[in-house]
């Protein structure tokens, strides 16, 4: 069966707390932290863009994985913040890497689920014998207007995971996806910011694709919410995945292990990956994982993954995601915009 | 002058995302309809109260389209006087009737606000303000009721915990309203620590942004008998103008259109404020609600804050005020809201309110106010 045989993560070791963006706008950090439930985000240094993530992800995956990197036939990059608007990231992330150069490349947007979207097609070419391993990311470094509620949690992140059929650290049961045309978040071409639909984010946008999805999962696998150990869903802010929780009749504390965004923020195309490499960090033999992306505009992709015993002996080969949650600086909203702005 | 009417209808009010303004006009007219229980053809006219369409959804002759849904080729027209326009619209429908014209009309409201972002929403509304002298200015709805709020305090000592007891009032009775907006009880602390808005209004002060339609059916009175055993009539209306600007008004803390326009509908009532058993007021913001008790002879001027405190104008009060929920907790279609009142008053009269039932209420009022006072319409509604 299809499984992930690597994977890993990278966050930016720079933070930025909510009290330091609220009061530059004279808001009330206490009222926008119990509302988001984020205390800080993360932030990408001035060297640091979604190339540069994406291959820090993938050399932790690499290195859990043992594989030849000449081996992967094919690299997905899914981003909201590709460095170049024509010029792929999964070619540089490929070179650096040293996949060689007998392979399949594309770069995908589909706001934050443009990851999940890399996994399904590696899944589809090992599948179809096109190619043996495949090489899926989700990284992001968020734009957010300055004043715009998205800059308390518009953060900076990646997780890179590499598919294959042989010597699998969790096997990927199935996946189900749900796709609308749904104007809830969006971006236009040269437009530096994007522009959100404010509550029509909520009900008719993530919650409606979220649910559609992990119930269809569910239903194609004939799979139960007792079935899953621990859950993932995207995480914009901590509110939201803990709604779809309840509304999903899960446990929510199924969701802890991979509830990262309080601590870094909404990591966009990574934000339910990094979600998953969290998990997967602390997950035992035999336990099953439900993931849900979602992106807006919109969809979202579920998974049903069931971790092996394998896990135990490859995750020991990198550091655990939670090291790079903990090794953090804090930064002023000046440097902040110096960073994110160049100024 | 005494009008029936026959049938109510509303849709649920809230973000209707999946609704357009066409279906939730027709929703709530076939409700009223099959509530009134005539047929589509009994109706002679149609009145719509619509504030600003071509600005939420492009679509102007909003009028026309209602009666072309319904398949009807009556006379159909729409009647703006911004937040006011489905009290004005009701008006209208009214005289068509006391003039002799019609036998049966149907009055409807209707909004669909939520395919804007808010920006767009408050720059529409701020369509009801005077675009040369306040809004060209910057000045938002928020911030002219913010000025009336703190005048409000300055004169008379109104506090902010007497602008939230308006807020936990309302969302009290909107918990016991299947179409409210919102349906959760909340705290005095809740309103004063949500984020502020305008200085002194914080979020909870402020009525939502919502999609909603409500419809009456109105009727000759020689003919409601026919129809139905239970009817509610249309006893007194008043109507009254003032300057488009807040800052011309001869005060801030009076709203003298809500003042003229309900003397008139008591007078042709041929009652005083006293008999007035029930009343659904223009609360857009916390102290618009204050104001208007005011305004309409519940309390003395400046002691509106005083009557939240004795809690007056709760369920089983005095003179309970908003037990629909108001515009704070039923939400604010801006159209609809004038034939959403109404709707509430008849609901309560006839005895169906459910849990929100008052005992014993005869006579009822509605009042509704466009911008920020530069129109007031009364309704007075008796068994």
């Amino acid at each position: 069966m299809i499984g992930i045989v690597g994977y890993g993560g990278y966050i930016p070791r720079f933070r930025i707390k909510v009290e330091e963006i609220a009061s530059v706008w004279g808001s009330n950090a206490k009222s926008i932290k119990n509302g988001l439930m984020v205390e800080e985000k993360s932030v990408p240094s001035i060297d640091e863009d979604t190339a540069t993530i994406s291959v820090e992800a993938a050399l932790n995956a690499l290195k859990m994985a043992q594989i030849n990197p000449q081996k992967i036939g094919a690299i997905y990059i899914g981003s909201e913040s590709h460095p170049y608007a024509v010029k792929p990231t999964s070619t540089i992330v490929g070179e650096a890497i040293g996949v060689g150069s007998e392979f399949t490349a594309a770069d995908t947007e589909f706001a934050c689920k443009a990851g999940t979207a890399g996994i399904q097609m590696v899944m589809g070419l090992i599948k179809g014998g096109y190619i043996e391993y495949g090489l899926a990311i989700g990284s992001d470094t968020a734009q957010s207007k300055p004043g715009d509620a998205l800059e308390y949690t518009a953060a900076a992140g990646g997780a890179a995971f590499i598919a294959g059929k042989k010597n699998v650290l969790a096997e990927i049961e199935g996946t189900f996806s749900c796709s609308t045309d749904t104007p809830d978040f969006w971006r236009r071409e040269n437009v530096e910011f994007p522009r959100h639909g404010g509550r029509f984010t909520g009900i008719p946008a993530y919650f409606k694709h979220i649910i559609s999805a992990t119930k269809g999962l569910m239903d194609k696998l004939d799979l139960k919410q007792s079935d899953f150990d621990y859950i993932v869903f995207h995480m914009p802010n901590g509110k939201f995945p803990l709604r779809a929780a309840k509304m999903l009749d899960f446990d929510s504390e199924k969701l802890i292990p991979g509830f990262v965004v309080k601590s870094i923020g909404n990591t966009y195309s990574s934000s339910s990956l990094l979600g998953l490499v969290a998990t997967l960090d602390i997950a035992k033999p035999g336990q099953r994982i439900l993931l849900t992306s979602y992106g807006s505009g919109a969809g979202s992709d579920s998974f049903s993954i069931k971790v092996t015993d394998l896990i135990e002996e490859k995750r020991k080969r990198i550091k655990k995601i939670q090291d790079y949650i903990d090794d953090k600086e804090y930064v002023t909203y000046a440097k902040y915009t110096r960073l994110r702005r160049g100024i | 002058m005494k009008v029936a009417i026959l049938g109510v209808g509303t849709t649920k009010f809230g973000e209707n995302w999946d609704k357009n303004l066409r279906q939730l006009a027709i929703e709530a007219g076939t409700k009223a309809i099959m509530d009134a229980g005539i047929r589509g053809r009994d109706l002679n006219a149609i009145y719509v109260g619509n504030m600003s369409a071509g600005r939420f959804v492009g679509q102007e002759h909003v009028a026309a389209m209602v009666s072309g849904e319904l398949g009807l080729s009556i006379p159909a027209s729409r009647i703006e006087g911004a937040c006011a326009s489905g009290g004005l619209a009701l008006r209208q429908g009214l005289f068509s009737i006391l003039s002799g014209q019609h036998d049966i009309v149907l009055v409807g409201g209707a909004e669909k606000m939520t395919d804007l972002m808010t920006d767009g929403v408050t720059s529409s509304l701020m369509g009801a303000g005077d675009q040369e002298w306040e809004a060209y200015y910057g000045v938002t709805f928020p911030s002219l009721y913010a000025m009336i709020a703190r005048r409000h305090m300055f004169e008379f000592g109104t506090t902010r915990e007497q602008m939230a007891k308006v807020a936990v009032k309302n969302h009290h009775n909107g918990s016991l309203n299947p179409i409210a907006q919102f349906r959760k009880e909340i705290t005095i602390k809740q309103v004063l620590d949500s984020p502020m808005v305008a200085d002194p209004l914080t979020l909870f002060d402020c009525s939502p942004i919502t999609d909603g339609a409500a419809t009456l059916i109105l009727c000759k009175e020689e003919l409601a008998k026919k129809y139905t055993d239970n009817p509610v009539y249309i006893i007194g209306s008043g109507q009254a103008s003032d300057t488009l600007a807040l800052h011309d008004r001869r005060s801030l803390t009076t709203l003298d259109a809500t003042v003229k326009a309900s003397k008139e509908a008591y007078r042709q009532a041929g009652i005083t404020v006293k008999d007035i058993d029930l009343a659904e007021v223009h609360d857009c913001f916390t102290i618009g609600e204050i104001i208007a008790t005011e305004d309409l002879g519940f309390c003395k001027k400046g002691e509106g804050g005083k009557l939240l405190d004795e809690g007056a104008t709760e369920i089983g009060g005095r003179i309970p005020v908003n037990t629909s929920g108001g515009l704070k907790a039923v939400g604010h279609p801006v159209g609809a809201t004038g034939v959403k009142q109404a709707v509430e008053i008849v609901l309560q009269l006839r005895g169906q309110a459910d849990k929100r039932q008052l005992k014993d209420a005869k006579i009822g009022l509605t009042h509704n106010v466009g911008g920020s006072g530069a129109t007031a319409v009364v309704h007075i509604f008796s068994r």
